[in-house]
């Protein structure tokens, strides 16, 4: 049996693979295995120490918490943006859909800043907030914000296309089927935004994940309260305890890596049903 | 009548895509909307859908006025060119869908599924998602859905367009099977005349936004309304010349024509069809025109021989039964006679 090597219209794999296997180690699995390497230079009970004491179930908690809000929100907010700006005309269009990438490339710290200047006590909207009892700044409302502004071009960015792709003559069919405008929505063009949503949720999810430098303007900072893991790691670190906030951030890679791996699968999963 | 529409007409910006249309659809027959595009037919049918708003004109359906009304209260049947499916569900869930936003029982809906598919053939597979299904299948889906809600009207626009020829010939024979089986009111858009005059019992031609013509195949066919028609619904042969008093004649050639009988000379245009035109070896009896073969096509269940006519320095077209073809012989290059047994004089309007 004479074996013949396949032909592949597209050259280049041995290559492309290498260039990415590569890229791979040495930019994440690298970075990775030191952080690993440093947190393995503690023992058991030392690493236990570190990451499992009452203020660090805190900052977890708060960390997953607020990046689990803000992404909850985005998707929200992001459905509704991307819908205006696929669904209809009007003036300054282009401009709002160029807008929607800002944060992307604003310094998250000066987003950090002008939220906390806006919501504190002599704000601009803190003036008429906070006598209502609403602390837009230095508290746990502040992360969501700003986690919220961080994220937003992710759901917006992953649906607006999936969106632009769905035909009017969907709705028209869902339509002469007698179904009413909000049966078309839920039952015909949410269910086939699903899988775009559930990207753009993942995507905003992991980066509030690991936002430090927005949030350590607007949250004030107080253990217990308004303490962020990302922040926790920096305050160990000016502690010169490296294995010890190595060892912290170990733990939040980990998390992380749990519910991201479950949301691909979800993602998978739900992708595997239509097609 | 089912559907009756007077007066419609509606503008897109400053194009008008129909011109005052008034047009009845017979009940339970299957009439096709016939034209070339941008001739009005689709914003017709999606008019009469309730998709589009006319800016002028009513819509009646079974003698209630429901030109203002919505798609969801038309119970119409629409068929999409690009099938419209809804992707992320199931055969069966789309062709539920319409029962499902009506709330009927469960057991119900799935009975009635159950005969939809095995009424369109495809019985096994209600489990399938639209991406693994043909185009032609497809297409069976979303006819299975639009009668679903027992619509009184089915309306289809170009369903077969979207088909590669075979299959396109086998659903537009199924579909007019389907027609004689069910009985439903149906209209269907198409710019196939061939694909019309096989399927439809009632044709409409359209050309700029206005109704050229409307009859049953056979009257549309045979006694066309004027030269676009005739034009429209297959290749003909056109010569220019003049009529007068009973007699069309082109070039230095007369033909007899008796229904302009003591009528002054005119310019006028001769339409004959391939199929209309005698060739022969030998010169026929009556007028006829010397031609040289240039090419025979021998498709189809006639061969289409294509001519030059010396006479007139004009390009013919005569469809020869293929015997006929042996018989004479006939080859490029060969010079024979061209006779008409039929033909048709068109005067120009000048109020156009």
């Amino acid at each position: 049996m004479s074996r013949r090597k396949s032909l592949s219209v597209l050259p280049g794999f041995r290559l492309s693979l290498s260039y990415t296997i590569t890229w791979l180690a040495l930019l994440l699995l690298l970075p990775l295995a030191a952080c690993l390497m440093k947190a393995g230079s503690l023992s058991g009970e030392e690493f236990w120490k570190a990451v499992w004491t009452e203020r660090t179930r805190a900052a977890y908690l708060l960390t997953f918490g607020v990046s689990l809000a803000a992404a909850v929100i985005d998707t929200l907010l992001g459905l509704l943006l991307a819908w205006v700006l696929v669904r209809y005309e009007f003036y300054g269009r282009r401009l709002m859909d160029s807008l929607i990438d800002l944060p992307f490339a604003l310094p998250t710290a000066v987003a950090g800043l002008v939220y906390s200047n806006l919501y504190v006590k002599n704000g601009w909207l803190g003036q008429f907030l906070v006598p209502l009892g609403i602390q837009g700044a230095y508290s746990r409302l502040a992360i969501v914000l700003v986690l919220s502004f961080i994220g937003l071009p992710f759901v917006v960015r992953t649906v607006q296309p999936v969106l632009e792709t769905i035909d009017a003559d969907i709705e028209e069919a869902a339509a002469c089927l007698g179904a009413t405008r909000w049966q078309t929505f839920y039952r015909v063009i949410l269910p086939a935004l699903y899988p775009a949503l559930l990207t753009g949720f993942t995507l905003t999810f992991a980066r509030a994940l690991g936002e430090y430098g927005s949030v350590v303007f607007v949250s004030g900072n107080m253990p217990f309260k308004t303490e962020i893991a990302p922040v926790l790691i920096v305050a160990r670190l000016e502690e010169f305890a490296y294995a010890e906030a190595t060892a912290i951030a170990v733990v939040l890679l980990a998390i992380s890596f749990v519910l991201l791996g479950v949301i691909n699968f979800l993602e998978r999963w739900n992708q595997q049903r239509s097609t | 009548m089912s559907i009756s529409v007077k007066g419609i007409t509606k503008h897109f910006g400053k194009f008008t895509a129909l011109d005052n249309v008034s047009l009845e659809v017979p009940n339970g027959q299957l009439t096709a909307l016939l034209g070339p595009s941008g001739s009005g037919k689709t914003t017709l049918l999606r008019i009469i859908a309730g998709l589009e708003t006319p800016d002028d004109g009513t819509v009646m359906s079974y003698d209630q006025d429901v030109t203002g009304s919505s798609p969801q209260d038309r119970q119409v049947g629409f068929v999409f060119q690009h099938y419209a499916l809804f992707r992320h569900m199931s055969v069966f869930d789309n062709v539920a869908f319409g029962m499902q936003v009506r709330k009927k029982p469960k057991d119900e809906v799935r009975d009635r599924v159950m005969e939809l598919l095995r009424l369109v053939r495809l019985e096994g597979l209600e489990r399938r998602f639209p991406s693994q299904l043909s185009g032609g299948q497809r297409q069976r889906v979303a006819l299975a859905r639009a009668l679903a809600v027992q619509p009184k009207v089915l309306l289809l626009d170009e369903p077969f367009g979207a088909l590669d020829a075979k299959v396109r010939q086998e659903l537009r024979q199924w579909l007019r099977r389907l027609h004689d089986e069910i009985h439903l009111t149906s209209v269907f858009v198409t710019h196939d005349q061939e694909e019309a005059f096989e399927v439809a019992d009632q044709v409409v031609v359209m050309r700029g936004g206005q109704i050229e013509q409307a009859g049953t195949p056979q009257q549309v066919f045979e006694h066309p309304a004027n030269p676009f028609v005739m034009d429209f619904l297959g290749q003909v042969n056109v010569f220019h010349g003049r009529v007068e008093d009973g007699r069309a004649v082109v070039g230095g050639l007369e033909f007899a024509y008796p229904d302009y009988t003591g009528v002054e000379s005119r310019n006028a245009s001769v339409y004959v069809r391939p199929h209309e035109l005698d060739l022969d070896n030998v010169p026929f009896a009556t007028t006829h025109l010397r031609a040289r073969i240039l090419h025979i096509n021998p498709m189809g269940s006639m061969a289409r021989v294509q001519l030059q006519a010396e006479e007139l320095d004009f390009l013919l077209h005569v469809d020869v039964s293929h015997e006929r073809c042996r018989e004479l012989m006939l080859a490029p290059e060969s010079k024979v006679y061209v006779a008409p047994k039929r033909l048709r004089v068109f005067i120009p309007d000048f109020s156009i």
